[in-house]
């Protein structure tokens, strides 16, 4: 019998991106901010993001859920700044997924949050292409890997909406080429924002908290625009999250 | 190492689709994949050839074409495909400005595949489409 063409053109992460609108619907109901940290292995997200929560929650609500190959340790750092924490353990998979992240966030009161914060399994490569409804991609660079690495990494950078070059106390220390870098990062990304903070001395993390509230503020005032928008049940529903147990609290 | 994720899902797409159709199973599948998605190639293949077996798409061949890297210029005001050896740097090949909206090159789609029909209970010029079936001429 003759072979059959069926036309498709489908995208292939359609069920994360399908997923991660509705999230993100769910998240602009709630009037949640959220941001996904991804970066290297080692740039600093989770101290970053400590410091980020424990500013934060002077005045916020936040939470924070973090993805990890094999180890809770970073759940455990984070739980430190007093925010609600939760592990998310990957096993062997490389980024987060839109899933994953619904199923760490069950039970929570999402809209009593201002802020939720994921952060992303360290690798510079995977998390690209998955959608995890979040408003903000924060990629993070520390000084101490180098001047090209946007170079190197275009594909993570040309889907963040914002960079931040960590660990600026060491910049000396590593001959640290700061002009290099914005022109690198500026290469590959033209127009980005680019913070420059350091999580250990403090240094650039007013800024860096205050764009944040911003952000939210913007948020909030466009959600009150439109609020007439149909109500989809996303955050509630737990349909398809037992298919994989990834949460661990 | 994400490879893995996406030949799954390219799996299960085919095989869902090939499933509806009453197919016997999956012959090949046409990705378009950009070159800025980040994916290794051989990786995929190597990938998919393994999460494939049991599957209705295992045995079938897996056709990638390469989506190169095409970006707005707000100085010329056009669409511009970035030259291969320069698809990461975000500048008009034509006029040197910045180019920071990506139109292509980041895709990573299912087009088609093409399957070997189980019975003759559908006609052979029939094409499926987002679900539905269209007949692509008369018989």
């Amino acid at each position: 019998m003759q072979p059959r063409i069926l036309e498709l053109r489908t995208k292939i992460l359609k069920k994360n991106d399908e997923l991660a609108r509705e999230m993100r619907e769910g998240f602009g109901r709630s009037g949640v901010y959220v941001a996904n940290f991804v970066s290297g292995p080692g740039a600093g997200k989770t101290e970053l993001l400590t410091r980020t929560l424990s500013l934060l929650n002077q005045t916020h609500r936040t939470a924070a859920v973090v993805g990890d190959l094999a180890t809770e340790n970073d759940a455990r750092r984070l739980s430190a700044s007093g925010s609600p924490v939760r592990q998310i353990l990957t096993g062997t998979m490389c980024h987060l997924e839109a899933e994953m992240v619904r199923g760490a966030i069950d039970g929570w009161d999402v809209g009593a949050l201002d802020f939720l914060f994921v952060e992303n399994v360290g690798n510079l490569v995977c998390p690209s292409s998955w959608d995890l409804g979040e408003d903000l991609r924060v990629l993070l660079f520390s000084v101490t890997e180098g001047e090209d690495k946007p170079l190197k990494y275009p594909t993570l950078i040309n889907t963040a909406d914002v960079v931040v070059i960590s660990k600026i106390d060491l910049a000396d220390a590593v001959d640290f080429d700061l002009a290099l870098a914005l022109r690198n990062v500026r290469e590959v990304r033209p127009g980005i924002d680019v913070f420059q903070v350091s999580a250990k001395t403090g240094e650039g993390l007013e800024g860096w908290v205050g764009y944040l509230e911003r952000q939210l503020a913007k948020k909030r005032d466009l959600g009150n625009d439109t609020e007439e928008l149909q109500p989809i049940d996303g955050l509630q529903k737990s349909d398809t999250i037992t298919e994989h147990d990834f949460s661990t609290v | 190492m994400h490879e893995l994720s996406i030949a799954q899902a390219l799996i299960e797409i085919a095989s869902e689709a090939a499933a509806r159709d009453g197919a016997r199973r999956v012959l090949r599948l046409a990705a378009r994949i950009g070159v800025l998605s980040g994916i290794v190639k051989e990786s995929l293949f190597f990938c998919f050839e393994l999460a494939a077996e049991g599957t209705l798409c295992e045995g079938a061949a897996l056709d990638v074409e390469d989506v190169q890297v095409t970006v707005m210029c707000p100085q010329c005001n056009a669409a511009r495909e970035l030259p291969a050896a320069n698809r990461f740097r975000l500048v008009c090949p034509a006029c040197g400005g910045e180019t920071p909206k990506i139109l292509h090159g980041q895709e990573l789609e299912l087009a088609s595949i093409e399957v070997e029909p189980r019975s003759r209970d559908l006609p052979d010029n029939e094409i499926i489409k987002d679900g539905k079936s269209y007949a692509t001429a008369n018989t």
